[in-house]
């Protein structure tokens, strides 16, 4: 026998690579993009497919430039969830071409270009959302009407959508968070009782089942110990605390309720499967905890304060910029370095 | 019930600890020869007494201890000595060092061993001369010698002795062993070892996964008034000296300090007994118990060993199947170091011998790139940011590596078993913790060149300065000289005309 002569520790922990970490996220995104199948119909699974394709294409082709092994790193399933993630984000029906600059900017300049996985120093799916919101703007605000409004398009339609020359002309409708950003006029309560869109049992037909789903979905990777608490809790409080100080009781110009921040557009799928990208957040968990709170604040601001309905990939991406910051400050105290005690 | 404190991180490793029987111990059978090196501890190397062709008896001093950091070899039976080299030993860096090679006649005859009718009579000075003597270290694993720990008290002394029976490690059942079979002499040796450094609380630490430890240690702690056995849950790496003191004590030994600063000091209770042996028996280490397990051997166990017992020899008695193996441990799977051959001996830090099959613990998976995920925070018991040391360590930031405290790490391996990108970040912080320390040590030699050259500077200048004085002086007494008439010139050619006159006559 020849003897392996390997450093400690011998043992790892079973069945944990990064291959199963993120098939873990992938399917912990299956109740979310079912939900958002049966409101707005199979064109989010096929923006999925196509995507991720096309995803691993660019990933290949990337790798390959680079001059590294395009093989293996294909099989870590990274480039998957970027793919999954920000077709996630897009609306359904998006013509191949979004899809397709979508894709190659977030795997190649999202990813690549800072030396690929591990290596980002922002969520490439969001520069990804992000390039694509503010030179798209309307073929990025297309979403077609929930299930109970309009009809909803079948797969056919979906794969004409995807292929169409021009943007797909179904009948789209304004989303929960647009009507209350175009509101002008109307007190809270009445502006939920006005539209159909909006009279869902919490926040709008449709988008508040969505939101469930990805809580539903981010919880399962909690307790699968993908990632922990911290990111999404301090989000998620921050933006309560701040709906609920910008709250006067539902006036034309207040902010919207608690329960409407909560439950509308990418709010949970923002806090459990965006701001939970570990390449780019802040590292510590109490950095982790202020990553997640200035990101549910700036969402806050932006959605009532600013031009775009809503803003998860912006105050993520601005939050990207601010995480080594955050680590310089939030380094926890190391075993035997607390200060000790008098009496002691 | 006393209250048991928790550690930050940890992690739970499939134990595999019935494999190896605990509670049950067998002498391995006698080799024909014993390799022994002169370093089984942290310190200086012991120097050997003996020389080629000595006979030498059991229990007979064949390396004596060098400096205060350094503890003696005894021959654990009897033999002649048959080669004094450099041998493979067992240790992290696969170095060779100086070893004796005693061939057993297989009579067993020692020296006789006089031990101490009662032990409390004697001063504290020659009862830590007898446990150097012994040449006892830390038989947990460190190997640190006994005698200094026992002296470090620092101000406020020891209050409380803590007999560290954690055994964290999976696979090995050693210490699980010896508290089952010989309960009653680790609570004498935890009884002289309190007597020595006056420590009020005698801790019995146990880890909850052996029951049957835990109560063979309540009997016999029945005996000793201020001990007290606790127990607390199994998690690794609770055996840690500092993570267990946190857990018993809640508090923590300062960053840099050892636990005495903070008036604790931990025994593993093999060490108890070698002290109780030393000072009763009057007899020295020579052999220790050591758990032979894995996959790879029929018949694994706790045996009874001969210091010096090559480890081929110790697998073949237990049935060892070289084939199946591809790799075996000196320690635990945690964090022992692969053996790099087989020929090295059991020593005093020989807590365990593991010879796992491929299947049981398989080649190392292909390093991926790190994500982040943090899941090694999570899990390091130290409270540090293992994936931010991973980077530093990279570029080699000594600076960013010190504020990230890297010497803080107690290179448990519990980061590296949860890493889902299998990165072997304790092997990237060995490395970094080696040239950090280098680097201290470069700025210390390079302090001292920069002090020599001042003083050098100092003096040089201080000399010329007293040349210059001395110049001056013999000037103004040479101009003195002159106003006085008295011309030196004048005085020196006359004398050498004179000289040369003089010469010329002699020819």
């Amino acid at each position: 026998m020849s003897l392996m002569h390997v450093s400690s520790p011998h043992v790892h922990k079973p069945v944990s690579s990064v291959e199963q970490v993120m098939k873990q996220v992938l399917l912990a995104t299956i109740p979310g993009v079912l939900v958002l199948t049966w409101f707005f119909g199979p064109g989010t699974i096929i923006n999925i497919v196509f995507g991720s394709a096309l995803a691993l294409a660019f990933e290949a082709w990337a790798l390959w430039l680079r001059g590294k092994d395009y093989k293996t790193p294909l099989r870590d399933h990274s480039v998957i969830v970027t793919a999954t993630l920000l077709c996630i984000a897009l609306p359904p029906y998006a013509p191949w071409w979004l899809i397709a600059v979508g894709i190659g900017v977030s795997v190649l300049l999202g990813k690549h270009v800072f030396g690929g996985l591990g290596y980002n120093p922002f969520n490439p799916a969001m520069v990804g959302y992000v390039v694509l919101l503010v030179s798209f703007p309307l073929q990025m605000s297309s979403w077609t009407e929930p299930r109970g409004i309009g009809e909803v398009p079948g797969i056919v339609d979906a794969f004409t959508a995807l292929f169409a020359a021009s943007s797909y002309d179904a009948v789209t409708a304004a989303t929960p968070l647009d009507l209350f950003r175009q509101n002008s006029g109307m007190l809270f309560e009445d502006l939920m009782q006005s539209k159909a869109e909006l009279t869902g049992p919490i926040a709008g037909l449709g988008w508040d089942w969505v939101n469930l789903a990805f809580l539903a979905g981010g919880i399962w990777l909690l307790r699968q110990r993908i990632f922990t608490w911290h990111a999404p809790m301090g989000m998620l409080t921050a933006l309560t605390i701040c709906a609920a100080l910008g709250y006067d009781e539902g006036s034309s110009t207040g902010g919207g309720s608690v329960l409407f921040h909560l439950f509308s557009g990418a709010t949970m799928f923002g806090a459990f499967f965006i701001i939970t990208d570990p390449v780019s957040s802040a590292v510590s968990n109490k950095g982790r905890l202020i990553f997640g709170a200035m990101v549910g604040i700036l969402i806050y601001l932006i959605r009532v304060h600013g031009n775009y309905p809503d803003a998860v990939a912006f105050g993520v991406l601005l939050l990207n910029f601010a995480a080594p910051l955050i680590d310089q400050y939030t380094q926890p105290t190391v075993y035997g370095t607390k200060k000790v005690e008098a009496d002691e | 019930m006393r209250q048991i404190f928790d550690i930050h991180g940890g992690i739970h490793p499939l134990e595999r600890k019935d494999m190896s029987n605990p509670g049950w111990v067998s002498d391995c059978d006698m080799p024909s020869k014993l390799v022994l090196p002169v370093t089984q501890h942290i310190g200086a190397p012991a120097r050997p007494v003996v020389e080629v062709g000595d006979t030498v008896l059991g229990g007979q001093m064949i390396a004596e201890a060098q400096g205060p950091v350094s503890v003696p070899v005894h021959a654990p039976s009897s033999g002649t000595v048959t080669a004094i080299e450099a041998r493979a030993v067992p240790h992290a860096s696969g170095l060779n060092d100086t070893c004796i090679e005693i061939s057993l006649d297989g009579k067993d005859e020692w020296v006789g061993c006089e031990g101490l009718d009662n032990w409390r009579d004697e001063t504290k000075a020659a009862l830590l001369e007898r446990v150097r003597l012994a040449g006892i270290a830390g038989l947990g694993g460190a190997g640190f010698p006994t005698a200094i720990k026992l002296a470090s008290d620092r101000d406020g002394g020891i209050h409380t002795l803590i007999i560290n029976g954690t055994e964290c490690e999976p696979y090995i059942t050693a210490d699980d062993t010896v508290m089952q079979c010989f309960a009653q002499q680790i609570v004498e040796g935890a009884e002289i070892l309190a007597h020595m450094v006056s420590a009020e609380t005698v801790l019995l630490a146990v880890e909850d996964n052996k029951p049957e430890a835990a109560d063979a240690m309540r009997q016999a702690a029945a005996a000793l008034e201020i001990a007290e056995v606790v127990t607390f849950p199994t998690k690794y790496p609770s055996g840690g000296e500092k993570q267990l003191i946190e857990i018993l004590l809640n508090a923590q030994v300062p960053s840099g300090g050892i636990p005495a600063d903070i008036g604790v000091l931990c025994q593993n209770p093999s060490t108890a007994i070698a002290v109780r042996d030393a000072l009763i028996d009057g007899k020295p280490v020579t052999h220790r118990i050591t758990t032979v397990t894995g996959m790879s051997l029929k018949d694994p166990g706790n045996r009874r060993v001969m210091l010096g017992t090559p480890i081929r020899e110790l697998l073949e008695t237990a049935g060892f199947n070289a084939d199946s193996a591809d790799r075996v441990i000196h320690g635990g799977p945690m964090m022992g170091f692969a053996v790099t051959d087989l020929d090295m001996p059991v020593v005093k830090i020989t807590n365990c011998v593991l010879a796992p099959t491929r299947t049981e613990i398989p080649p190392p998976q292909p390093q991926q790139a790190c994500i982040r995920c943090g899941m090694c925070a999570e899990a390091c018991p130290a409270s540090l940011l293992p994936q931010q040391l991973y980077w530093y360590a990279r570029a080699q930031d000594q600076e960013q590596l010190e504020r990230h405290n890297l010497m803080d790490c107690i290179e448990c391996g519990a980061c590296a078993y949860v890493c889902p990108s299998h990165i072997p970040l304790v092997q990237y912080y060995r490395s970094a913790k080696g040239s950090l320390r280098e680097a201290a040590k470069e700025k210390v030699r390079s302090d001292n060149s920069r002090a020599r050259f001042e003083a050098r500077q100092e003096r040089l200048e201080r000399e010329a300065a007293a040349r210059e004085a001395k110049r001056a002086a013999r000037k103004a007494a040479a101009e003195a000289r002159a106003q006085a008439g008295d011309d030196p010139v004048q005085a020196a050619i006359e004398r050498a005309k004179a000289k040369k006159a003089q010469q010329e006559a002699e020819q």
